[in-house]
């Protein structure tokens, strides 16, 4: 084990190294690039015993990427924000393909007005296409979840692919201490690339063809079956991880001060650390609070929220992103999900922040906590859904 | 005719019968030449097009070698991923062959098959052109020819048609080739020697569509060969820096030789009713098409 | 390490198909038209083979040009390129199944 200093985005790539990929095939975009720009120093370095396509757009960067992986190849790819509404229609075709497959997304607005800070909103409009979502926290989180990534994706009870979320600048360009494991450990640990079919010519297989509204109806309906069989895989892997490396989130979720804790803040992404620090804070004044970090949002981690979630006085979740016309993706994801183990919830507000990457540090997750816990504490309920606006707030 | 050699047996079973093919079809046609030189030892990677329907549906395909349905712009990256997946895990012996029709190739494959051809990836791309999207209904592609009724075209196409050969000579990869259904042997050939060639292999085939062309079923060949007798098409190779004119293309250097375009036109319904204008600007199409290839044989 | 990839028993359904005959079921109820061989006619040169889109024609070495009736569609290609015009289209008694 060495300890380097590592950003978020060169963590990724030296993951992706570690897992000895095969194909890498990636279009630049800002602030994903150094991500395959360091992909290409160790594959022209000799460092990475791998192909890189260097291709013309991301929606080909994601069909060359899926193209090797049908071929029996260890295959990444990255991007962000436009980049990844650009290869949607490649996003969906892979999971439905059933191919495993590794994807970092470097989240960032949406434009217009083009903006390259950090929200989630590309990342959330993932939701429904059937890839596996993790959303990692340092660069050490990074590290870990892109290789646990690849094993989860290539594990036979799912083989869906898996994309990492981390937050642009933020995380992507900042550099943290990552401890990085031997290469044999990772070898050993990770093992040799297993998919459910290979199309190599060894026999003639016929992928994706016209099929009828009842088969199609069963592969999907099959997803389905594997994202609720990822629950358990990405737990194992979590837990082996921690065996071999030393290092595990306890699985879908990570619960910070959360055991006595009355009062909940649910996020995921950088700025959790952020959150963390305010409820040091808060405890020191005497706030019972506690941080529920998602790590997982697809498979969602509903028995995980509800464990963490049911009995609180009033669960905060911040989120860098909104459904428009309705509320926060993972608001309504926590409130559905918990229906399914109770039909009491308890009292839950959404804070919509740093959309449009506006910054919200720990100052900010203070202030959001204090309002909503003297709020009910004084026999009152604020609004279920409110922006919070970090320019106007201060 | 009784003279020509027979091409292989494989040719027999690669498309197998029982697909789901128009009348007359020139998919299979082109495809059994496919069989003919890989045998099953070929991946097709296939977007949306006439080719996703014909080959039957789930959980059979009527061909008998590997296939892979892609996402309606992306045949060549995914054949450049399939490509690239086969040389790092050693597999060797297996052709990758984007098969695409002129929608997916002129129009919204440009720039994916753009991007393979100045990569010079490793791999074989097929443009069928039926000169229209047949598979959605007859709708006007780039390929089409001035002219030509479509049901996007209801008065006959403004524009003249897009010569994608010419766009991948531009690209400086290894070999270029036109072919046509019609000849199959000289398909084949096309087919033998871009597979001997590492990098990037582009090849047309012109497939005269019955349906979409409005002509009867039984004449599919016929119309083909008057494609290129009359110099509508030109069969020729492009390598080494120079066209290489094809045998059936090579007497048509001289113009005398070329039948009449109108003994091509006049078979298929989608010309019918073309002005005497119209006409002239296809005529004058094929002599700029002829000049063209002409100096690139120096 | 990445050659030892494995294709490890799915578990779930996953759209792969296979090769099969008759995909789009038993094609020659598609036929109005039916070719009709003249096998003393027939030269023996491939081209009704070569050509045929549904591949339901094969020239057997002794006896000449085969149709398989079962999935020809009766377009009439080989009826077109036979140069000794060996192959007639008649019509069919009975259209459809």
């Amino acid at each position: 084990m060495v300890l380097k200093s590592l950003t978020g985005n060169y963590a990724v790539a030296l993951a992706v190294k570690m897992a000895r990929v095969d194909v890498v095939a990636a279009y630049p975009i800002t602030p994903q690039t150094t991500i395959v720009e360091k992909l290409a120093e160790y594959i022209d370095g000799g460092e990475l015993d791998a192909i890189m396509i260097r291709v013309e757009s991301e929606h080909s960067a994601l069909a060359a990427a899926y193209g090797s992986a049908l071929a029996g190849a260890r295959a990444f790819t990255a991007t962000s924000s436009h980049g990844l509404l650009y290869m949607y229609e490649w996003v969906n075709w892979v999971s439905r393909a059933r191919v495993p497959l590794v994807m970092a997304i470097v989240t960032r607005t949406i434009g217009p007005p083009w903006n390259i800070w950090t929200d989630h909103s590309d990342y959330y409009e993932q939701r429904d296409t059937g890839w596996i979502q993790g959303f990692a926290m340092d660069s050490q989180e990074v590290f870990d979840m892109t290789l646990q990534a690849f094993k989860i994706s290539e594990d036979p009870r799912v083989y869906l692919p898996v994309m990492i979320g981390l937050d642009a600048f933020i995380l992507s360009h900042t550099s943290m201490p990552v401890e990085v494991p031997e290469q044999e450990l990772v070898d050993e640990w990770l093992g040799a690339r297993t998919q459910g079919f290979i199309i190599d010519g060894s026999e003639a297989l016929i992928h994706g063809a016209l099929s009828s509204p009842e088969y199609t109806e069963e592969f999907i309906k099959d997803m389905g079956k594997a994202m609720e069989e990822a629950v358990e895989v990405i737990r194992e892997v979590d837990y082996s991880f921690g065996r071999t490396f030393g290092r595990s989130y306890g699985g879908l979720v990570e619960l910070y001060k959360c055991s006595d804790a009355k009062y909940h803040l649910v996020l995921m992404g950088a700025w959790a650390g952020d959150a963390m620090e305010a409820v040091d804070t808060l405890r020191e004044q005497g706030y019972s609070i506690g941080v529920v970090r998602v790590r997982y949002t697809r498979p969602f981690p509903g028995e995980e929220l509800y464990k963490a979630l049911s009995s609180s006085k009033g669960v905060i979740v911040v989120e860098r992103g909104v459904s428009f016309g309705s509320m926060g993706p993972m608001f309504l994801d926590i409130a559905g999900n918990m229906l399914k183990y109770s039909r009491k919830l308890p009292y839950m507000r959404n804070v919509i922040a740093g959309v449009g990457g506006v910054n919200v540090t720990y100052k900010d997750f203070e202030y959001i906590a204090k309002e909503t816990i003297d709020y009910i504490e004084s026999g009152e309920e604020p609004s279920v859904m409110t922006w919070y606006h970090a320019r106007r707030s201060k | 005719m009784s003279s020509t050699p027979t091409l292989p047996r494989d040719m027999r079973n690669t498309v197998l019968p029982g697909h789901a093919a128009c009348h007359g079809c020139p998919i299979p046609m082109g495809l059994k030449v496919v069989g003919a030189v890989f045998g099953d030892k070929v991946i097709l990677v296939v977007p949306a097009c006439c080719t996703s329907v014909v080959l039957g549906m789930h959980p059979g395909t009527a061909f008998n070698g590997s296939v892979i349905h892609v996402a309606f712009a992306s045949a060549a990256a995914v054949a450049s991923g399939i490509s690239a997946g086969l040389f790092k895990r050693g597999v060797r012996g297996v052709q990758v062959v984007a098969w695409a029709g002129d929608g997916g190739t002129a129009d919204i494959g440009m720039a994916s098959l753009s991007g393979a051809a100045e990569r010079n990836d490793d791999f074989i791309y097929v443009m069928y052109d039926n000169e229209a999207y047949m598979n959605t209904g007859i709708q006007r592609s780039s390929a089409t020819p001035a002219g030509a009724w479509t049901t996007t075209t209801p008065l006959g196409k403004k524009e003249s048609k897009k010569d994608v050969t010419k766009i991948l000579i531009a690209h400086g990869v290894p070999y270029v080739a036109t072919a046509s259904i019609a000849y199959p042997h000289d398909f084949y050939n096309k087919l033998k020697k871009a597979a001997g060639i590492r990098g990037f292999k582009f090849i047309y085939l012109h497939a005269p569509c019955p349906v979409g062309w409005r002509f009867d079923p039984s004449l599919t060949v016929k119309v083909a060969k008057l494609a290129v007798e009359t110099g509508m098409i030109i069969l020729y190779e492009y390598y080494d820096g120079k066209i290489h004119i094809s045998g059936p293309s090579r007497p048509l250097l001289d113009k005398s030789r070329r039948r009449p375009l109108i003994e091509y036109l006049k078979f298929q319904g989608r010309f019918h009713g073309i002005s005497e204008g119209e006409l002239r600007n296809l005529e004058s199409y094929v002599d700029s098409s002829w000049e063209w290839v002409k100096k690139f044989m120096q | 390490m990445s050659n030892l990839t494995k294709k490890a028993k799915s578990l779930h359904k996953i759209p792969i198909a296979r090769p099969s005959i008759g995909v789009a079921g038993r094609t020659g109820t598609w036929r109005w038209m039916k070719p009709v061989v003249d096998l003393s006619k027939c030269t023996k040169c491939y081209q009704c083979e070569i050509y045929c889109p549904d591949n339901s024609i094969s020239v057997e070495a002794l006896k000449g040009a085969v149709v398989n009736y079962e999935y020809c569609k009766g377009c009439g290609v080989c009826a077109e390129v036979c140069p000794a015009k060996a192959i007639s289209m008649v019509e069919e008694e009975q259209h459809g199944p």
